[in-house]
């Protein structure tokens, strides 16, 4: 059945041919970063709240949804994708800070069902508020003018500049949240507190704060990717179910609670998508969890992940 | 003068046992207290309630004429308490100066007793292994982390339970030293241990408890003057 023709594989290097082909592999290649980049905007909010909180967040992927509707009204609304932009992680932090005091606090401890359930509830409770102010129609966002056009790779290629620009983007944020938590005191003891909460607290840390913010930041984080993904995809009510599958498998494979772990996880999930479904169109969908099983097998606590004491 | 600490009917329960069973007990500034008493009478429990820790305690704990009994531990700590549990509970993926670095605070009226080269300087063991990883410590350094880290918060009051235990003696006798430093220093102390003679060399005042009651309390010598008596209830 369907699949690639199998003589692709020992072709001739006729000139030009080749040079061809190095084209397709850097554009798809810099896809997959892209694609794992923003993943990991999405996986490392989650992987905060679960290390941290102890909260699984069935929800988080309808944060990322909310953030590319944030990005459709608040461009359509100040005529500024920046102004989008900056508005729309406000929201999002906020939105954010309320449900910790609201809903999230009362999950603290509970058991993972309970939390599964809350945090489905909310998927249902924010589809309908999307529902009710933006409606269900599939939009697209425009990118900035500043970022508009494309590079030229070839005659024939052009990169888009904003594909590019998220790519930076990211990168900067990823490499912010890397920073925030390995090298600042509030780093510390985000970590310390990941790793003994009733210690942390013993030595004056007030941890509802901590958790608050965390939960908040986690939750910007995913509307983050939202926004950003905006112009180059479109914006759909369900945008979120799938990233938030994806997410859990970059959350396991990089390990529970690491974000360095995550950030590995979603560029091994952006390229083995990417790739997969130009090698292997027919099993592409099934390649990521076959790459998820083969690490779990090498590292079952995930590739970054603490073994169990 | 009213006393730093004031522990007044002090009960705590887990479950349906009760583990406390009405601790009248008083701290003065500075004071060095022994707690001693066989294992499981309710030692640690003590020392937990004080913190904030046990979940159902009752009674009246006053830290400085103020009411901390229903404080969580975070409130407890900014008002003057550090606590170094049993068992450590140093952070193991933070680096030695990460667990100091991310206790520290001024103490009560801006006290800042307690640096980060202090603290090392108090410990050049820690100055050595700085960057090394929490989980990569000897027991005996990571009960010197975990005294450092508590001195980081700049305490009025700090507890320590078992502090020595599973230490070599010369690890061990580092650390009385560096209690006594820290006494000098005049924060009180509440320091439990099976060592008696240690106990004996650096508290003020030993205070016995037998199945969640004090059963006995006095200066050293008193007690070591009527022989047979602290065996009776720590058993040596
Ligand atoms: N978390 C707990 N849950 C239930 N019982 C406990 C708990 N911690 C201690 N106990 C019980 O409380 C009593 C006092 O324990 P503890 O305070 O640890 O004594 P000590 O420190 O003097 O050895 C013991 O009988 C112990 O079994
Ligand atoms: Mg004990």
């Amino acid at each position: 059945m369907g699949g690639p023709p199998q003589r692709e594989t020992p072709r001739p290097l006729l000139p030009g041919h080749g040079s061809m082909d190095l084209q397709t592999f850097a554009v798809q290649l810099l896809n997959g970063v892209q694609y794992g980049l923003v993943l990991f905007l999405v996986a490392s909010g989650l992987t905060l709240i679960f290390g941290i909180l102890g909260v699984i967040n069935l929800a988080h992927g309808a944060f990322y949804m909310l953030g590319a509707y944030l990005a459709y009204w608040l461009t359509a609304a100040t005529g500024s994708f920046w102004l989008a932009l900056a508005g729309g992680v406000a929201i999002a932090f906020c939105l954010g800070l309320a449900l910790e005091q609201l809903l999230v606090r009362r999950l603290y401890g509970r058991d993972h069902l309970t939390q599964v359930l809350m945090s489905y509830g909310l998927i249902l409770v924010i589809d309908e508020a999307r529902q009710i102010l933006f409606g269900k129609d599939v939009h697209s966002v425009a990118a900035p003018a500043l970022l508009a056009g494309g590079i030229r790779l070839t005659d024939l290629q052009t990169y888009p500049v904003y594909r590019l620009a998220v790519c930076i983007f990211c990168l900067l944020v990823a490499v912010g949240v890397f920073l925030l938590i390995h090298r600042t005191r509030i780093g510390m003891i985000v970590r310390a507190g990941a790793e003994n909460r009733e210690m942390t607290r013993a030595l004056g840390i007030p941890f509802d704060t901590v958790n608050r913010t965390v939960f908040a930041a986690g939750i910007a984080l995913a509307a983050l990717a939202g926004l950003v993904v905006a112009p180059i995809s479109t914006v759909f009510p369900g945008m979120g179910d799938g990233m938030l599958i994806l997410s859990f498998v970059v959350v396991v494979l990089g390990g529970i609670g690491s974000v360095a772990g995550a950030a590995i996880g979603a560029l091994l999930v952006g390229l083995t998508d990417t790739f997969g479904k130009v090698f292997f169109p027919s099993l592409s969908s099934m390649l990521i969890y076959v790459v998820m099983a083969l690490v779990l097998i090498w590292r079952p606590t995930g590739i970054l992940g603490r073994r169990e004491a | 003068m009213t006393p730093l600490l004031a522990v007044a009917g002090l009960e705590a329960f887990y479950g349906a046992s009760q583990v406390l069973k009405g601790i009248e007990l008083e701290v003065g500034r500075g004071e060095a207290v022994g707690l001693v008493g066989r294992n499981g009478m309710g030692k640690s429990t003590l020392l937990r309630s004080l913190m904030g820790l046990v979940p159902d305690r009752r009674g009246s704990i006053r830290l400085d004429g103020r009411d901390i009994a229903r404080a969580p531990p975070e409130a407890i700590a900014r008002s003057g308490i550090a606590y170094v549990p049993e068992g450590r509970g140093i952070f193991g993926s933070l680096t030695v100066i990460e667990n100091l670095v991310m206790a520290a605070r001024p103490g009560c009226g801006g006290r800042r007793t307690w640096t980060l080269e202090r603290v090392l300087a108090l410990f050049p063991r820690l100055a050595e292994r700085r960057r090394h990883g929490g989980q990569q410590l000897s027991g005996g350094e990571q009960q010197m982390l975990t005294i450092g880290r508590a001195l980081m918060t700049n305490p009025e009051l700090i507890l320590v339970d078992e502090a020595t235990e599973g230490l070599a003696p010369l690890v061990a006798q580092e650390i009385w030293r560096t209690l006594d430093v820290i006494r000098g220093e005049g924060a009180a102390v509440i320091v439990v241990d099976k060592d008696m003679r240690a106990i004996a060399r650096l508290a003020d005042r030993i205070v016995v408890l037998a199945k969640g009651e004090i059963v006995l309390a006095g200066r050293p010598a008193a007690l070591a003057a009527t022989p047979g008596l602290l065996e009776r209830y720590v058993g040596i």
